[in-house]
């Protein structure tokens, strides 16, 4: 027998803390949920929710941290740490958000919860991994999680297809990230990012094999990022997921992606950018037009929301395509405004469903002021942070990535992008003149009864103002997240790692 | 491996892939498919090459195989109809793709290096204990990620397929309602792909 060297590793087990306690929390929840009456599932998401909290202290605990562990397979630094926190308190309030509606449709609260921590636990993998194969398992976890998830109304057509189309388009699309990584270890002979940025400072930089490879990445990353040409899924699984399903696969899934996604290739394929920017060039100008134009002729609220977050990737692309630190700093910048915005506006959606017909006709949202001014309030708020008016928090994410691309010399792109704000002000104002200015439209179901879901609402509305309000310390934290990920690049880092 | 070892197994492999083309009822050309898989497990292990023949068992014969049988039993394949005209066209496409194949062995053979000149690997190269020490070591995380994933896909297969009555918290006559506007009944399993059927 060969004798394992386990000295060489450094199993040390702060940097996977926060993903330990996720995982761990996801498989108490699921034993737990065994003894739970269903009529008591409540608890079940109570018990949720301060198992996610603690993982959230543990990792705020790692702020300013740095280092690789495992034998460069877990890579830790602010930049995975701030994606940590952000996709946390994300779920933390797609949680919020279930905490009613599970029971109210059936969904069965012990999987449920098990699958989202589950789904949880890979995004994190994916802000935190050093290695491509990291990176991949983390992307599966995401992924086998949110296909179930999406499924979860059986009784329901929509659900059913939203699932299967996700599924067979999502599960096309790891192929294309694995063949991707394939190529990239053929080309390098190494699987660990720190030395495939160091592998591009020679003459690797133009091999074909290794550019092919990225560009099958590419492809992998922006089909979970819902990037046109690779968007087709998109509205149709968005439609047909439980609600609090599409804002968890509108913000989570696409946190997750980013970070690996920016991570690969705006820190460590940093050398190689001449390649592959304008190819992010073309696709943020394609994703935001087609993205916003689509949105215009919307009726269902869910499809609008998703072609809006097509759109919102194509500004996030904006920035990558800028390739840079400031570019960096500002798509995490965007990337926590973007995630509470978003996640209120669903919550405003979950409100206003109900069994039997489900009230997201963006007709049913007629006349909601007179009747529920304050749903109608923060709504209007979350939209016109969509729109990115100062000076709440989608303006100055907007304003920091456009004027990194700007910076860059991409005038253009930014054109383009700007002029796409102004069409998306179309349609999200045209929802707020429906609540404002029109007569009719659905009840919502009794609010009073809801305290999760208020609470929900009220923290989405209150980070999007205050992001807004107060950009500076997050701003800093975000350059700051952005350039120690920089940091870890260096030459002598990628020479400790073997 | 000794040679007399080897041309047995050769045998058996060469006899069962005929298996696999000559036979009329799907299983049983799956068997013979199965068997032919075996076999080449055993040779891999014979020539040293113990986990590729480990993981060529495990993997073909065990969920491979599996799933094709599943496949044939959903789909409930009776023995096929043979001697239709338009099979002319498979059966030509079948000859010049095994045509092309032999032509591509041939090539290789002839050009394949003597063992002499290959490089010899490290001792312990390709074996079990050389394959746990990365998975260990190196690879600790995803591995130890691909179990969670595992255990995620067997709740996600659970919670979809359970019988929706046991699932949530409507009793019956709540369940029978649809949930949402697009709703509709879960559907009937339906007899006629039990009675129908190609044979």
């Amino acid at each position: 027998m060969a004798q394992l060297n386990l000295a060489a590793i450094s199993y040390s087990w702060l940097p996977i803390c926060p993903l330990a306690i996720v995982a761990v929390s996801a498989m108490i929840v699921l034993l737990v949920g065994v003894h739970v009456r269903d009529d008591e599932s409540e608890s079940l998401g109570a018990l949720t929710l301060v198992l996610l909290s603690f993982a959230f202290m543990f990792t705020l605990g790692l702020l300013g941290r740095s280092g690789i562990a495992f034998a460069g397979a877990i890579s830790i630094d602010n930049f995975a740490t701030f994606f940590e926190l952000t996709i946390l308190l994300s779920v933390a309030l797609v949680v919020l958000m279930s905490i009613e509606y599970a029971p109210a449709l059936g969904i069965s609260a012990a999987e449920y919860y098990a699958l989202l921590l589950f789904s949880t636990l890979g995004m994190m993998l994916m802000a935190t991994a050093g290695d491509l194969i990291v990176i991949f398992v983390g992307f599966e976890l995401m992924s086998i999680g949110v296909y179930v998830l999406a499924g979860f109304l059986r009784r329901n057509v929509k659900s059913s297809e939203a699932a299967i189309k996700y599924f067979i388009l999502g599960a096309f699309s790891t192929g294309f990230l694995l063949y991707g990584i394939a190529l990239i270890y053929g080309a390098t002979g190494t699987i660990k990012l720190a030395a495939i940025s160091a592998a591009l400072a020679g003459p690797l930089a133009t091999n074909p094999l290794l550019l092919s490879g990225l560009g099958l990445l590419l492809i992998g990353f922006a089909f979970k990022v819902a990037a046109v040409p690779f968007h087709m899924w998109t509205p149709d699984a968005y439609e047909g997921a439980p609600t609090p399903v599409t804002a968890f696969m509108a913000v989570g899934v696409k946190l997750g992606a980013f970070a690996a996604f920016l991570r690969i290739f705006m820190v460590h394929l940093n050398l190689a950018s001449a390649h592959w920017s304008w190819v992010l060039w073309v696709i943020a100008a394609l994703t935001m037009t087609l993205g916003n134009l689509s949105a215009l002729v919307q009726t269902n609220i869910k499809r609008m929301l998703a072609y809006s977050a097509i759109a919102h990737a194509g500004y996030i692309l904006v920035g990558m395509a800028a390739a840079g630190p400031q570019a960096g700093g500002a798509i995490l910048y965007y990337l926590l405004g973007y995630a509470f915005t978003n996640l209120g506006a669903f919550a405003v959606v979950i409100a206003l469903e109900r069994r039997g017909t489900a009230g997201d006709r963006i007709s049913d949202y007629r006349g909601l002021a007179a009747r529920h001014p304050a749903l109608a309030g923060v709504m209007t708020l979350f939209l016109l942070s969509l729109t990115g008016v100062p000076p709440l928090a989608g303006f100055l994410g907007k304003f920091y990535i456009f004027s990194a691309a700007l910076n860059m010399g991409m005038i253009w792109l930014v054109i383009i992008a700007v002029l796409n704000s102004v069409v998306s002000a179309y349609y999200y104002i045209r929802v707020i003149v429906a609540m404002y200015m029109q007569e009719g439209g659905a009840e919502p179901s009794p609010l009073d009864s809801r305290p999760a879901l208020i609470a929900a609402l009220t923290v989405a509305a209150i980070a999007t103002v205050l992001i807004g309000l107060y950009p500076n310390p997050y701003m800093a934290g975000a350059l700051h997240a952005f350039t120690s990920a920089f940091g870890a690049v260096s030459p002598t880092a990628a020479l400790l790692v073997r | 491996m000794p040679l007399g070892l080897f041309i047995f197994l050769a045998a058996i492999a060469v006899l069962s892939a005929l298996g696999v083309i000559l036979q009329r009822n799907p299983v049983h050309c799956l068997l013979a498919l199965v068997l032919t898989l075996l076999d080449m497990a055993v040779m891999f292990i014979g020539l040293g090459a113990v986990t590729v023949g480990f993981l060529q068992a495990i993997v073909y014969v065990g969920a491979i195989m599996v799933l094709f049988l599943f496949v044939i039993w959903l789909l409930n394949l009776q023995a096929e109809d043979r001697g239709g005209s338009r099979q002319l066209a498979l059966k030509f496409f079948g000859v010049v793709g095994a045509a092309v194949l032999i032509a591509e062995l041939f090539v290789f053979l002839v050009k394949a290096p003597s063992p002499a000149g290959m490089n010899h690997p490290p001792p312990l190269f390709g074996s079990i204990a050389s394959l746990a020490g990365a998975l260990f070591t190196n690879y600790l995380i995803a591995f130890e990620a691909t179990s969670l994933l595992l255990l995620v896909a067997v709740i996600g297969a659970v919670a979809l397929a359970r019988h929706p009555a046991a699932a949530g918290s409507l009793s019956p006559a709540q369940g029978a309602q649809p949930v949402a506007s697009g709703g509709s009944e879960a559907r009937p399993v339906t007899p006629e792909h039990k009675a129908g059927g190609m044979g």
